[in-house]
């Protein structure tokens, strides 16, 4: 917790953020930020049906298919964690 | 009469006695607050059974779990601790003994009554002898486990036996005072020094204490505020002439114990050691004689107080050392105590600080630093509330971090902690149980049970009763299953009846603390104590009743199949006992009937019956009570009917419970009551009512309290529909009489009266001229008190009148009342306000009786008092004028009563507060809000926060019921001011407008954009701050309403804020940019917030990453097409692409 905030009203705020996926702090890597954005842009995929029938056509796949392959893919959207150099 | 003219001050005091005042005030040694500060004492205001704690002994608790680990013997411990307690289990049985003989002795008259001559000395000394000696070998080390082997609480003559602590002896060896002339008698301080390992002060080892278990409980004769006082206090409380010393007359003899004034309780005699300076020193600080207390402490700083008897525990860092020569325990030790004492006497920052610290370093201290040094801070008489409750948080904090390193101090810690559990106080009880349910955590179930197991058997009722209620917490904490095995095995010990008494009152107290929680174990914990109940000790079986009783209440309304092996020996246990135990199994059936089927509880009620109203009649107070319950408990129960009740129960209970006896004490008369009214749900209101009506009329005033309080609540929960007309006539005149001949005025007959009436409604038509008379020759009565009931009997009738269509009666209390408005009293004042405000609403504004115009210039001076009940009564009142009846009065008057609210907006109490915001919007509806605002937008220049707070939130009112618009430009040209008060105030009137008219401020946005400007780039933090708070409401107000133009322009302005480290500011900022967010977007704060998410200065990063999470989980999906491409970032095997998003038809 960043020491200027501490005291404030919402003590809690940082603790509460950090309970949750997808959200990032001062530290976080490109790489992680990025792969929490591929899985909100699958996962809304999935979740948007009319999203996914239109995918599902341009891709000349069956929905379920579609729907399959994205929640595969949810896995590791990015690749593995690229090494960290020291 | 001489003829020059007197002047005032001849009338004043005489010269003397000024001169003596002035003396007394200039001297400063008079502690007014010493009286509170002995309340405050924990020992001090308990009974002597919760004292008890003072006489405990704690061993050491040998790790057993290590011991085995290392493979080397268990020293000390269980086996030493069984041995010790099996041992104080021998001594209590000779000193009874002992006891027993000699009074048989003296029975046979061998001895003579002379209590001055020694019991057989001889005797005594070999058993003290024997016992010693048998102790020394069986603890076999050098530490005492006892305090001393004179026990005074068991033989008080026995110590005296020992020859040097003869009465002689002690006076010899104390040093001579100067006997006090006032009550002449003496005080004589017996002196048994205590020892004790680890519960006495730590400063010196082997040190001799001041014996403590004196007279009263917590009573140090020698603090100055108990001891008598001496010849010099006296001379200088006391005028000097006009005194004279009186010897006291032939033959007085002081009624109290004689008790000797000494300055030191320590005696040389009997090889003692001499105090040591610090705790002498401490003592005679403690009596008043040396008033230095340190305030200022090395290394600690400056404390918020420091008591005398801090002084012993506290010696080692009170004066200064050359900490160079210190070895790194002696360091520890001290940082150790620097620590406490900054917790325990220290201002809050200090003790946060301090606590943490402890806190962090636990480990590094170790268990047996941290708690020999706080636990017998604990163990002081003088403890305060609140120093205890901070040395337990130490305990609690320092346990977490410890975890099984507190093994060996479990008992210790048990010793002072259970007998929070016993504490009248509820959150010491919480406490307590909080510790004991770490403790077990952090030491674990086995080592639990090792370490108090001892006690379990020990021969002090209070040892076991405090160890059962600790064992019923650690059940809790490590679940009852785990316990299980251990309690059957407790309960049916062979050994010792306490062993089994305290097995079965661990299961009660389960059940208590557990409540519903034991019904999976239900059937094992009844199947536990089950044998109890034909137990041959009769303590035994009163308290397995007493668990089942307990069990069967956590349990209801489930769980009669698990008692179905008890019902039996409880069904033949009532036909064979007889007293306590009787009372106990009565309980038990009490709360096991509820649990059974309608027929089954119909079966058992009647057998329970027949005992029960044999019962009736007993004088046991406790077995009354219990019997009530009972009553009460089948009357609740579904399978007995109101004929059973009628005709087998009532009779028998009115005879023995409806007499003036049982109104006396007030636990009966409760109980009796209760009783009453849970029978009338069966057996009708006309019954009961019928049954009571005619001593209404009684002459014991109590008994008629009792009574009014039964129908009381028999009508308001069952109604009077059932009352026929004879028994209407009786009821109300039953009730008009006892009204009349109350003595004390207090609530039963107020409500009583209420209730009934209401009750009855329109049937009451006929007493009504009757009762009003009543009212209106009680309100001119000469007692304060009866004026107020009847203005208060006015407030609860007045729906009633109304409804009776005896409008007349109602406009005729309105002007005895309007007459009374001169009252003195406030109380008595409040009321009649309050009954006016009541006559006024039911009659109506245009019907009212003096008529408004009349009444509301009569009000307009009560305001100013400033008693609170009068101001809530006065401004309700004047609340409802204006909201219902504004036009009835002057626009002037209305001006002045609006001047005479800006005062009441800062009473103390919410309540009048809001009634005042609330009446100045009623006033401003009625007359236009420019008179109103003007005068509210002057307040705000006053001084005073509270009443410029309440002017804005009175405003924003003004706003709301009037229209936005007849106040915005009047705050916008305000804010033109150049003083901040009144520019501050402006913009929190307006953050309240915007915040009370939601959707509305959409047509003001874009007027009060300029301003917002202005308080947003002003060097003032507040100014932003506020300006933040309003664009908070604004934006969301005007979400969706296509105000986007100008918020995303507050937007950049509230932006540059989001660096503030104010707290309030900070949070105002952040409030205002999340509501930013349901206005433009979360896409447009998502292009402000990519600025600096990988900004390289990591403060930047951390704000932009806490607004990135709030817009993140705020706006979760919708925020994925507005992420950027990362597409030319991809490197090896990682694709940041999001192809799926560039497909298309």
């Amino acid at each position: 917790m960043s020491s200027e905030l501490r005291y404030t009203a919402n003590t809690q705020l940082e603790n509460l953020h950090a309970r949750y996926t997808g959200t990032g702090h001062a530290d976080l890597s490109k790489h992680d930020w990025i792969t929490h954005q591929h899985r909100d842009t699958l996962a809304s995929i999935v979740g948007h049906p009319t999203l996914t029938s239109y995918l599902a056509i341009a891709d000349g796949e069956s929905i379920g298919r579609v729907r399959f392959e994205m929640a595969e893919r949810m896995l590791q959207p990015c690749g593995p964690p690229p090494k960290v150099a020291n | 009469m001489s003829d020059s003219p007197r002047h005032a001050q001849d009338y004043g005091m005489p010269a003397d006695v000024r001169k003596e005042f002035m003396e007394m005030a200039e001297e400063d040694d008079v502690d007014p607050f010493a009286e509170t500060a002995s309340k405050r004492q924990i020992a001090s205001r308990q009974s002597d059974y919760h004292n008890r704690r003072f006489d405990r002994t704690a061993v050491d608790s040998a790790d057993a779990f290590k011991a085995v680990q290392n493979g080397e013997e268990v020293e000390g411990g269980y086996k030493d601790a069984m041995r010790l307690s099996r041992l104080e289990q021998e001594e209590l049985r000779v000193k009874r003994a002992i006891e027993e003989k000699e009074r048989q002795a003296r029975e046979d008259g061998d001895i003579k009554m002379d209590l001055d001559k020694t019991p057989p000395a001889a005797e005594l000394e070999d058993v003290a002898k024997e016992l010693e000696a048998a102790k020394q070998l069986a603890l076999s080390t050098k530490r005492k486990r006892r305090w001393d082997v004179g026990d005074e609480n068991v033989d008080p003559t026995a110590a005296k036996a020992t020859g040097e602590w003869e009465e002689k002896a002690l006076e010899d060896a104390a040093p001579k005072k100067r006997r006090s002339r006032w009550d002449a008698t003496p005080a004589d301080v017996e002196a048994t020094p205590k020892r004790s390992r680890w519960d006495m002060a730590p400063a010196v080892q082997e040190q001799p204490m001041t014996q403590i278990i004196m007279n009263a409980p917590g009573v140090l004769q020698e603090d100055k505020n108990n001891r008598y006082l001496s010849d010099e206090e006296l001379d200088a409380l006391l005028p000097a002439a006009g005194y004279a010393i009186v010897t006291p007359p032939p033959g007085y003899a002081p009624s109290v114990a004689p008790r000797k004034f000494t300055s030191s309780t320590v005696t040389e005699v009997g090889g003692f050691q001499i105090q040591e300076s610090s705790d002498a020193a401490a003592l005679a600080a403690a009596a008043g004689l040396s008033e230095e207390l340190p305030t200022e402490i090395p290394g600690v700083g400056s404390l918020s107080f420091f008591k005398p008897e801090d002084g012993q525990y506290f010696s080692k860092i009170l004066k200064e050392e050359d900490e160079t020569e210190l070895s790194v325990d002696e360091m520890k030790e001290r940082k150790i105590l620097r620590l406490l004492l900054k917790i325990k006497n220290g201002t809050p920052p200090v003790r946060k600080t301090a606590l943490r610290q402890i806190t962090d370093k636990a480990r590094e201290f170790g268990a047996g630093p941290l708690f020999d040094k706080i636990l017998p801070l604990l163990m002081e008489r003088t403890l305060e509330d609140q120093e205890r409750h901070l040395l337990v948080k130490v305990i609690d904090r320092v346990l977490y971090k410890l975890d099984d390193l507190v093994r060996p101090y479990v008992h210790k810690i048990l010793v002072v902690i259970e007998p929070l559990l016993i504490d009248e106080d509820y959150y010491a009880r919480v406490e307590g149980r909080e510790i004991i349910s770490n403790l077990s955590k952090a030491a674990g179930l086995a080592h639990m049970i090792s370490t108090m197991r001892p006690d379990i058997d020990h021969a002090d009722e209070y040892v076991r009763n405090t160890t059962a209620r600790a064992f019923s917490v650690v059940a809790s904490a490590l679940g009852i299953p785990s316990l299980l095995p251990f309690l059957k095995a407790v309960c049916r010990s062979k050994k010792s009846w306490q062993a089994r008494h305290t097995g079965i009152r661990i299961v009660q107290q389960v059940a208590i603390m557990m409540g519903c929680a034991i019904l999976p174990h239900l059937r094992n914990l009844v199947d536990c104590i089950a044998a109890g109940l034909s137990d041959d000790q009769q303590k035994v079986r009163t308290m397995t009743a007493l668990g089942l009783a307990a069990l069967a209440e956590a349990a209801a309304p489930y769980g009669i199949e698990s008692f179905d092996n008890v019902l039996k020996p409880l069904w033949l246990g009532i036909r064979l006992h007889r007293g306590k135990g009787l009372a106990a199994f009565l309980k038990a059936i009490g709360f096991i009937i509820p649990l059974m089927d309608p027929e089954y509880a119909s079966y058992y009620t009647k057998e329970v019956t027949i005992i029960l109203i044999r019962e009736f009649q007993t004088s046991d107070e406790e077995m009354k009570k219990i019997v009530l319950k009972v009553v009460k408990q089948c009357a609740a129960t579904e399978g007995v009917t109101a004929q059973y009740i009628k005709q087998d129960i009532l009779p028998d209970f009115f005879k023995s419970f409806w007499v003036r006896r049982m109104a006396l004490d007030r636990r009966n008369y409760k109980q009796v009551v209760e009783t009453t009214v849970e029978l009338a749900q069966k057996a009708g209101v006309s019954e009961i009512v019928g049954r009571v009506v005619n001593e209404l009329k009684d002459e014991a005033e109590p008994y008629r309290k009792m009574v009014m309080e039964t129908i009381t609540k028999v009508i308001a929960n069952l109604g009077a529909s059932d009352i026929d007309e004879r028994l209407e006539v009786r009821l109300v005149d039953g009730i008009i009489y006892s009204f009349q001949e109350q003595t004390t005025e207090d609530q039963v007959m107020l409500d009583g009266f209420g209730t009934v009436v209401n009750a009855l409604g329109i049937r009451v038509k006929p007493y009504l001229t009757q009762i009003v008379s009543t009212i209106l020759w009680r309100l001119n009565n000469k007692s304060a008190k009866v004026r107020q009931q009847a203005a208060d009997l006015t407030t609860r009738l007045a729906v009633v009148i109304k409804q009776c269509g005896e409008d007349q009666l109602l406009s005729k209390l309105g002007l005895v009342l309007f007459e009374q408005l001169g009252e003195e009293y406030p109380d008595t004042l409040g009321s009649i306000i309050a009954a006016e405000g009541a006559i006024a609403n039911v009659v109506g504004m245009t019907q009212m009786n003096p008529p408004v115009k009349d009444l509301l210039p009569r009000m307009t001076p009560i305001l100013r008092n400033r008693h609170e009940k009068v101001q809530e009564a006065s401004i309700n009142l004047i609340g409802r004028i204006a909201d219902r009846g504004a036009e009835f009065v002057p626009a002037r008057e209305w001006m002045r009563i609006c001047f005479e609210l800006l005062d009441l907006l800062k009473a103390h109490k919410k309540g009048i507060r809001r009634a005042a915001v609330n009446s100045f919007g009623y006033i401003a509806k009625s007359l236009g809000p420019q008179d109103v605002l003007s005068v509210l937008l002057t307040n705000l220049r006053v001084q005073e926060r509270q009443s410029r707070v309440c002017s804005t939130v009175a405003i924003a009112i003004v706003a709301e019921t009037c229209g936005p618009f007849t106040c915005i430009p009047a705050i916008l040209n305000e804010y033109r001011t150049a003083e901040l008060n009144v520019r501050t105030g402006c913009l929190k009137a307006l953050s309240f407008v915007f915040e009370y008219v939601g959707p509305q401020s959409a047509y003001y946005a874009d007027s009060v954009v300029t301003m917002l400007e202005d308080a947003l780039t002003d060097r003032d933090l507040v100014h932003r701050q506020t300006a933040s708070t309003i664009v908070k409401h604004l934006a969301l107000g005007v979400a969706g309403l296509g105000c986007e133009d100008s918020m995303l322009h507050l937007m950049n302005l509230v932006w540059p804020n989001c660096f503030e480290t104010s707290p309030h500011v900070i949070g105002a900022v952040m409030e205002a940019i999340e509501a930013m967010r349901v206005t433009l977007g979360p896409g447009v704060l998502m292009s402000y917030v990519l600025q600096g998410l990988f900004h390289p200065a990591r403060k930047v990063r951390e704000v932009y990453w806490r607004v990135y999470n709030s817009t993140y989980l705020g706006a979760q999906d919708a925020l994925v097409p507005f992420m950027p491409d990362f597409g030319e970032l991809s490197e090896g095997k990682n694709t940041y692409g999001r192809e799926p998003l560039q497909m298309f038809i």
